[in-house]
């Protein structure tokens, strides 16, 4: 059996919404090249809603499949809502980490909801 | 595994499947086809038949070296010296025992791998037992000064053991001349069966079994021999023995060519381990900016199966220990790609590599925030915001 599920393979080979933003509202960064991850997410909001979403990630085939479903769950839907995407929604809509690979899928939802922590702290 | 090598063992799984300890003419046939192998085995590291015990993998030799001898009666002391990149099966019986009230000291080695002999020198005590440095290491070739480190420990007449599983059938290996009082060798390292590997014991050093049963392997190595493999790994020194210069100067020459070459295509790319006494077909290098396991499953897709040193790419999630120990900088040696070359090699697996590889490690870095801000300010990164995540490592 293959390490990884084949969704998994999918969004590491094919990673979708792989960018940067220039003009983002707003920015999170978590992990450190030390530790073998570090993700960087960029959002775009208009009328509360994620317009776009984008991230650059350094690490494993996990952490950037779990980028790239986290960018594509969060598109097109309002804060409320991107904020409600949680570690293990993303694990199941990948079909599953191993499980020395779940710290993986925390970095992504984290990696969102810091970018739109630091949008609302802009636009206090 | 080579096919001559298969074949050889073919007739012992089923046409001859008698025990070689049996008193019956079936068990006449696996008998000599295991002393048959003790004989080729020997032959190979010029030792004698009688120094050659067959174990089921080079751990388990290795922990049979390690542990049989510190424990043997008449041993005395409690010191250990092994050096810190030795492979698993050295390093955690060495730590198994000293749990058990032995003192090992971990010998460090320098950025290219090497251990110092100076170093083995001033560690050596009135009370040390056993001291065991690997010919060679099998993550970044760094073949080590063993007749220099033998010479030191043979003054104070010290056992010697050297695990020779990376290098042997890759370079010469001969006890005599390494000065090894015991030897680990294992099949599947050189196109032998896995599951099949020797310790040669030098007449006269004293070890206990670590398996207790029967009189197998003089006592030293209960249970019923696995004659297929044991014939299979005796083949197979013999294969190498007599093909080791051809197919060294064929897998040194793709060595040398990845070196060169790769550097050449990928910049900001770093070789791990000695430039020059590595084994021939050993090439580690740290791509800087990626991490291992993304460059080691792109690679897979295109038919290229390489390993990685990076915490990622490991079931514990850390950098391999020998990484660490030639104080590889963290953030670099997530990357460490580990590409080993053997005789069913050629010309064009190297340009299928150069090829390939190139537009892999731009893919990563295309995506790496990492290279985004390096590329931006010429600086390169150190822990950034969101450090907290560390912890989350410590499984």
């Amino acid at each position: 059996m293959p390490f990884y599920s084949e969704k998994v393979m999918d969004h590491f080979s094919n990673p979708r919404n792989v960018g940067e933003i220039p003009d983002a509202d707003g920015i999170g960064e978590v992990g450190n090249p030390v530790c073998g991850d570090m993700m960087t997410f960029y959002v775009k909001i208009k009328n509360n809603m994620l317009e776009d979403v984008k991230f650059k990630t350094f690490g494993c085939g996990a952490a950037i499949a779990v980028s790239s479903m986290v960018a594509e769950m969060a598109k097109g839907k309002t804060i409320e809502d991107a904020m409600k995407i949680t570690n293990a929604m993303v694990a199941v809509e990948l079909g599953g980490l191993p499980p020395n690979k779940m710290h993986c899928s925390n970095l992504g939802a984290d990696a969102l909801h810091k970018a739109i922590e630091n949008y609302l702290q802009k636009n206090k | 595994m080579d096919s001559r090598v298969f074949k050889e063992m073919l007739p012992f799984f089923e046409e001859h499947y008698g025990n070689a300890q049996s008193m019956h003419s079936m068990g006449f046939a696996s008998r000599d086809a295991v002393e048959n192998a003790r004989g080729r085995v020997a032959s190979f590291l010029g030792a004698n038949a009688n120094e050659i015990y067959f174990t089921s993998c080079g751990s388990e030799a290795n922990n049979l070296a390690v542990k049989g001898l510190v424990r043997a009666p008449g041993a005395g002391g409690k010191h250990i010296v092994v050096s810190s990149v030795e492979h698993f099966s050295v390093l955690y019986a060495a730590r198994r025992l000293a749990g058990m009230g032995f003192e090992v000291t971990y010998l460090p080695v320098d950025n290219t791998g090497m251990v110092d002999p100076s170093d083995v020198k001033r560690a050596l005590r009135g009370d040390t037992v056993l001291v065991s440095i690997q010919h060679a290491n099998s993550e970044i070739g760094t073949i080590q000064p063993i007749e220099e480190i033998s010479a030191i420990v043979h003054e104070r007449a010290i056992p010697f053991h050297v695990d020779a599983v990376a290098s042997a059938g890759a370079i010469p290996v001969n006890v005599a001349g390494l000065g090894a009082d015991l030897l680990t060798i294992a099949g599947s390292q050189f196109h032998g069966p896995r599951g099949s590997a020797a310790l040669y014991i030098k007449k006269g050093i004293n070890v206990v079994p670590q398996i207790d049963g029967g009189i197998q392997e003089n006592g030293r190595r209960a249970g019923t021999e696995n004659v297929p493999a044991i014939v299979g790994l005796g083949k197979a020194c013999e294969l190498a023995a007599a093909e080791m210069p051809q197919n060294a100067a064929l897998i040194g020459r793709l060595q040398r060519r990845l070196i060169s070459e790769l550097p050449v295509k990928i910049e900001h790319i770093y070789l791990n381990g000695h430039p020059q006494k590595r084994l021939p077909g050993n090439v580690n290098f740290s791509v800087e900016f990626v991490e291992g396991e993304g460059m080691m499953l792109l690679l897979d897709a295109k038919g290229i199966s390489v390993s990685s040193g990076s915490a990622c790419a490991s079931k514990s999630l850390k950098m391999s220990h020998v990484l660490t120990a030639i104080k590889a900088d963290p953030a670099i040696g997530q990357g460490s790609i580990v590409m080993s070359l053997s005789k069913y090699n050629g010309d064009e697996d190297v340009d299928h590599l150069l090829a390939e590889f190139p537009p892999i490690v731009k893919k990563l870095r295309d995506m790496s925030p990492i290279y985004n801000y390096f590329q931006k300010t010429g600086q390169r990164q150190k822990a950034g915001p969101g450090t907290d995540y560390e912890h989350e490592h410590e499984h």
